[in-house]
């Protein structure tokens, strides 16, 4: 007999590396950093308008306790340096997302000679959110992708054979 | 008081050591000898009738062929201003911190040295301000050459059409 509908109502099936994803992506807390004008968006974001913290997303102010790096405004390579001690000190898995276009590029002062020409010199970097500054649309959207990404990723199913995978 | 009245002042009791002053408008100031700078400070912030109690801003400027630390005097009790300024060789240029005379020229002489890089002598505490502690060199100084990394971070970033160029020629 087949489990599936066998079951009363009230108990549910899933597959355990969705139910590890889904609890997961409902618990993004991100580190408490803010380094020029698109840390005041960021604060907006959680903020009761925007509100990202009906997805679970809330700051937390220590690295030690973060999965995700949100890296507000222009980094400069005196911060650099400091960013990546965080990203270091931060448990696995993390993430990041590059806000706007002073951590993407440089942006307005990427021919500073104080400026990070994008924060992806030092770190690895999952969503990009172009903008300057981003409206707290645009991070809600950057952390829903965040979301999707999060939902891809398998920690207890097996990856297909070599053989399955040429077939 | 009108600054250039003030400097009038200043010629009769310091003499050959204010160099020259200038009347160029909004702003005319006095250049001085660096050696009397402290004294002419001194003098300018203790006595009644000037009263220069508030350094508002002090800066340091690069001209190429010297460097100038120009300092912006106010006084609060009487509502009036002064300009100083004094001329530094390129090499080497160093003078005496207004420090004893008002505090806040801490910071402010500290973020000349840190950018323009003139040594205060007698500073309390002088280190860079803005930059890191081993950023090479003084950043608005004209002759400043840019890294090209720091820390193994490039400091230059390609330009996207030149590598969808690249791209294209594969």
């Amino acid at each position: 007999m087949p489990l599936l509908n066998s079951l009363p109502d009230y108990v549910l099936t899933t597959k355990t590396d969705e139910l590890i994803n889904w609890m997961r992506k409902s618990s993004i807390w991100y580190m408490l950093f803010g380094l020029a004008c698109c840390a005041i968006e960021l604060m907006h974001t959680g903020g009761p308008r925007a509100d990202i913290e009906r997805f679970g997303v809330t700051p937390r102010a220590s690295a030690r306790q973060s999965d995700l790096m949100i890296i507000a405004g222009t980094l400069t390579l005196k911060m650099a340096l400091r960013t990546r001690l965080l990203y270091d000190q931060m448990p696995d898995p993390k993430y990041v997302i590059s806000m706007g276009s002073c951590s993407n590029c440089g942006g307005l002062f990427q021919l500073a000679y104080s400026v990070c020409d994008g924060v992806d010199k030092v770190l690895p970097v999952d969503v990009y959110v172009p903008g300057c500054p981003p409206r707290p649309e645009a991070l809600t959207e950057g952390l829903l992708k965040l979301q999707e990404k999060i939902m891809t990723e398998r920690w207890l199913a097996k990856a297909p054979r070599a053989k399955e995978q040429a077939a | 008081m009108e600054p250039l009245q003030i400097y009038e002042r200043l010629k009769e009791r310091f003499g050959e050591r204010v160099l020259e002053t200038v009347e160029k408008k909004p702003d005319p100031f006095a250049v001085v000898d660096p050696g009397a700078l402290v004294e002419i400070c001194r003098y300018l912030c203790d006595g009644p009738e000037l009263a220069m109690d508030c350094l508002s801003n002090e800066t340091g400027v690069d001209y190429k062929d010297h460097i100038e630390v120009v300092y912006h005097l106010f006084s609060y009790r009487h509502r009036h201003g002064a300009v100083l300024k004094v001329k530094l060789p390129r090499e080497n240029p160093q003078v005496a911190t207004v420090e004893g005379v008002w505090k806040s020229a801490n910071w402010m002489e500290r973020e000349i040295f840190d950018l323009v890089g003139v040594n205060f002598e007698g500073h309390s505490d002088l280190r860079r301000i803005l930059m890191p502690e081993d950023w090479p060199g003084h950043p608005l100084r004209k002759d400043f050459v840019e890294p090209q990394e720091y820390h193994g971070i490039a400091t230059v970033r390609e330009s996207p059409i030149v590598r969808l160029d690249r791209q294209k020629k594969k």
